[in-house]
């Protein structure tokens, strides 16, 4: 073939973009999926982690003797065993440390004390009972509102410096400009929230197998975690192995949602594990271990303010938060961001000034603070200023949905600096409200509302508006213990034109095997089918930060994106010489790069690819190949917003909440398969439902955990949850490559704020103006006599 | 003490601990890992298997009692050629899996459903799964791939 003949068979382009099936799926329908307790190997081991039954207690002594003499067992771990190593305690991802295995005294119910290892799982367990400790118990503060007390127990005696249980003050606003606009306001209205300590549970719990290669030395870890590459550096610094041999493999994992970004030390506990015995190791907890254990989210005693006109502009909203972090500050966050992004508390709305203060305390419960879909605490951002306009609402006598409406941000104001210095980057807010008012018909539910109430028939109406910050982040504003957010991308394109995507981000169920194939395809004229995605395998990938804080198409998907495109500029090259053109001469269009003025004379990424492979002479510099890599640094975060309605049914008489309808408009950009952004939103609703009405984890006096099981801690069925009414506007974001923002958490950040909404709203003919979730038939039921419950503690 | 259980249509003979529970029996014994543990108080039905013609939580259900008995798993669901259960094609085709962790224990149940009843209403599909927990989907689209199997069932699509 002479390089100017015309080759009509490969340019087949179809834009790649929209529902397709998902690659995923052929293996789970089939049962054939592989999570880390699906990996078996020879001669592994099983360990399992002697808990403290106590919150707080010093740990007298230690007797292993009987468990490490029971036939089964290879080895039993003690942290004074961990401490020879150095190993007693590891850093948290938030710049504190925890104990992996207590050596002092253990500081919540729970808290990992010994580790044995044996032949399989049920002797493990057996040998557990066998393990004596001695424990004097301490006082116990359960509750972050006594941990400033003077009398307070001490919880972290390890840290030299510590003579409180504060972890720290932040702060974020104007506070002079703020107090001003309220000295100034014709209305203030504050309340006392709480937003309970919640857990993500996968129904997948975390666990590892971890197999040291004695011969090579070369450690891989299997592992549930939703940064690979940033567990490896983690696991190279604590255990001093150097990071090329350690390669840290994330299967598939059965659900994440922030649950799965941190460190535990049961991961650790299977590393020396395999260290001690020269086996593989497998350790995967219970799912008590796991909600008493792992990290929670939320646990937030906030104190909001908003101020206003008496016509109804809203002026400045005004925050003061208490954060319960546990025992340990083990809250996964940009460093700099001690509370995530809170300070979005602005919201959605156009405010002369806002400021918010931030107290971190420890408590003798399980350490954590910010997993759960949470978009680094915005989730309790957005509560709080939701809840904020609708008592305003309520104070004013002006309708919640007209007053957002009133008060939103307009499209021309953006990009907008918010008045705590985030820059949303675009966004038409009214348009996202009209659009679910009307799927509503919100009107008409007004009016069914009025007739209801005459009748003595209680149902609600609740709004929600929220903007999140997602797909940290910049380099400059952002990292993880010193190691920036950025993501790596490497694209391969093999000489028959198909091509593998290796990523740094690690799917939970999104489905990236899919989109990101669909993104590449989309850029390279290719179909979906012809691009492999690879992902969770340290060896396999690039580095890159993971997935959590809806960041994988935000920053992932964006350098996926800039690899293709890098591709492309080196295929323009090699078209340019099969062309016999100038490349200058070449524009890309319809999936091929084609000769300006003459767009028959083209070539497509298969055929291109081939002959880059091939003995054609590319010209000086141009190497045989169309491979690239890149490193995606955002600009920016990216601004996913929507509006939802939710109307509830509420029986005065029990409490009994019923969602009757939950209408959601999201606008997350550009939406690459709109099924799985909707299948994304359908579970954060449902997130809403169990956040507001059912889902807590609280704690007694001693410091138990009430929340320990699936009996005690209840998530939604399909029985409590709605079918959604879904809408969407799209508002591309200026500054990623594709315009798309993110969806992972949106409606977990969004929903629990419209539901909460809606029950008040209906108690109104009873006077309520606020209970604190979750809106159990029981809070509902002493709300409506006036009593609220307090409803994270069992005190008397 | 020896059991004899047939799963999928194969009979396995193991000695086992008394106290062996039937899905560490399917998964460690057997090695048939489509069949997840989720919870151990029966709460979250990803450990749900078929034992003789009903769908059980097989944490809660000890090997022994499945001795002499036969045990459907998700392995077991397509036909001996490959061809794919209606339920496994309408949970692709809905999008009625995100992680697929649950995935396994809700089209066994599904399965049963239309067994006994072929054209379910969504409210009777959703008190069937609401023995079981899904985290990803917010169930609307597992109710939608039951339907979606129901429906090209009872049309005898074959397609």
């Amino acid at each position: 073939m002479s390089k100017s003949e015309k080759t009509e068979t490969s340019i087949i382009y179809k834009a790649s973009y929209g529902s397709v099936p998902r690659k995923e799926d052929a293996r789970f329908v089939r049962g054939k999926g592989t999570f880390v307790d699906d990996i078996a190997l020879p001669g592994m081991l099983c360990g399992a982690v002697l808990r403290s039954p106590l919150a707080h207690a010093r740990i007298l002594s230690i007797d292993t003797a009987a468990a490490a003499a029971h036939p089964m067992v290879e080895a039993v771990i003690t942290g004074e065993d961990l401490a020879e190593r150095g190993m007693a305690w590891m850093p948290t991802l938030s710049a504190d440390v925890q104990a992996v295995l207590a050596t002092d005294k253990v500081r919540f119910q729970g808290q990992e004390v010994a580790f044995v290892v044996a032949r399989d799982r049920y002797s493990a367990r057996d040998a557990l009972e066998l393990i004596n400790v001695e424990y004097e118990p301490l006082p116990v503060l359960i509750d972050a509102q006594t941990a400033l007390d003077a009398d307070a127990p001490i919880i972290r005696d390890d840290l030299a410096s510590r003579t409180d249980n504060k972890i720290f003050d932040w702060a974020a606003g104007d506070k002079e400009a703020t107090d001003l606009v309220f000295e100034q306001a014709d209305v203030v209205i504050a309340q006392e929230m709480l937003y309970p300590r919640s857990h993500p549970a996968p129904l997948e719990t975390c666990g590892a197998v971890a197999d040291l290669d004695e011969i090579t030395g070369k450690l891989t870890i299997w592992l549930t975690t939703q940064a690979p590459h940033a567990h490896r550096t983690m696991y190279a610094m604590i255990t001093g192995l150097p990071e090329h041999k350690i390669r840290v493999i994330s299967p598939d994992i059965g659900g994440g949602f922030g649950n799965k970004v941190p460190i535990y030390p049961g991961y650790l506990c299977a590393i020396v594990g395999t260290l001690v015995t020269g086996k593989p190791v497998k350790w995967v907890e219970d799912r008590s271990e796991n909600l008493m254990s792992t990290s929670f989210a939320r646990d937030y005693h906030m104190r909001g303010e908003i101020a206003a006109t008496k016509d109804g502009q809203i002026l400045a909203v005004r925050a003061r938060v208490l954060a319960d972090h546990g025992a340990f500050n083990g809250a996964a966050q940009p460093t700099k961001f001690p509370a995530g992004f809170f300070h979005m508390f602005t919201g959605s709305y156009d405010l002369r000034a806002a400021y918010c203060e931030v107290t971190g305390v420890y408590t003798n419960k399980a350490p954590g603070g910010v997993a759960y879909s949470c978009s680094f605490r915005i989730t309790e951002a957005v509560y709080l200023v939701e809840r904020m306009v609708d008592l305003l609402a309520r104070e004013l006598g002006a309708d919640p949905a007209e007053l957002r409406m009133r008060n939103l941000l307009r499209p021309e104001q953006f990009p907008y600096t918010c008045p705590t210095g985030l820059e949303y980057d675009s966004g038409d807010y009214p348009k996202a409200l009209a659009v679910a008012m009307d799927i509503a018909g919100y009107a008409e539910l007004r009016e069914e509302q009025a007739s209801k109430r005459e009748r003595g028939e209680y149902m609600g109406i609740g709004v929600s508006f929220f903007t999140e910050g997602v797909g940290a982040g910049p380099k400059h504003l952002m990292d993880i213990l010193g190691l920036g957010m950025n993501d790596g991308a490497d694209l391969r394109v093999h000489p028959t034109g198909k091509a593998v995507l290796a990523i740094s981000c690690q799917t939970q169920g999104q489905g990236h095997e899919t989109t990101f194939a669909q993104i590449v395809a989309s850029e390279l004229g290719l179909s979906p089918d012809d691009v492999e995605v690879v992902h969770g395998d340290t060896d396999r990938t690039p580095f890159g930060l993971g997935t959590y804080g809806s960041r994988s198409t935000a920053v992932s998907g964006a350098a996926a994106a800039v690899v293709a495109r890098k591709v492309r500029e080196r295929a323009k090259l090699v078209a340019a010489a099969m062309l016999e053109v100038s490349a200058e001469d070449l524009e890309w269009a319809d999936g091929a790069w084609r000769v300006k003025g003459d767009p028959e004379q083209a070539r497509g990424i298969a055929e291109i690819a081939m002959a880059a492979h091939s003995g054609l002479d590319l010209g000086d510099g141009v190497e045989g190949h169309l491979d690239a890599m890149t490193v995606y640094d955002p600009p920016n975060l990216t601004f996913p917003f929507g509006a939802y309605i939710c109307v509830t049914d509420v029986d005065p008489g029990t409490g009994q909440v019923t969602v009757r309808r939950f209408i959601a408009v999201d606008d997350c950009g550009v939406r690459i398969n709109p099924m799985i952004v909707d299948g994304q939103v359908h579970r954060g609703l449902a997130d809403g439902v169990g956040m507001a009405l059912m889902q807590i984890i609280a704690f007694d006096e001693h410091g138990n955990c009430l929340g320990g099981s699936l009996m005690d801690y209840l998530l939604p069925t399909s029985v409590e949850c709605p079918s959604p009414e879904l809408g969407a506007t799209v508002t591309p974001s200026p500054h990623h490559p594709i315009g798309a923002k993110g969806i992972g958490e949106s409606a977990t950040v969004g929903s629990p704020a419209a539901v909460v909404n809606s029950v008040i709203d209906a108690l109104a003919p009873f006077g309520v103006k606020h209970a604190d979730m979750p809106l159990t038939p029981a809070a509902v039921w002493c709300a409506i006599q006036g009593r609220p419950l307090r409803s994270d503690l069992a005190l008397r | 003490m020896q059991i004899t259980v047939s799963v999928n249509g194969t009979d396995y003979t193991r000695v086992i601990e008394p106290r062996l529970l039937l899905i560490h029996f399917i998964r460690d014994e057997l090695r048939l890992t489509g069949t997840h543990w989720g919870c151990d108080t029966s709460n979250c039905g990803a450990c749900v298997v078929w034992l003789d013609e009903k769908p059980v939580k097989s944490c809660t259900v000890l090997a022994a009692m499945a001795d002499g008995r036969r045990v459907l798993t998700v392995e077991g669901m397509a036909s001996s050629g490959g061809r794919l259960d209606p339920v496994q094609q309408g949970f692709t085709q809905c999008h009625g899996l995100q992680c697929g962790f649950c995935t396994p224990g809700m089209m066994l149940t599904a399965r049963w459903l239309l067994n006994h009843n072929p054209d379910p209403s969504d409210e009777v599909i959703r008190e069937a799964l609401s023995g079981q927990i899904c985290r990803c989907t917010g169930y609307e689209n597992i109710v939608r791939s039951v339907r979606w199997a129901a429906k090209h069932e009872a049309g005898g699509d074959q397609s």
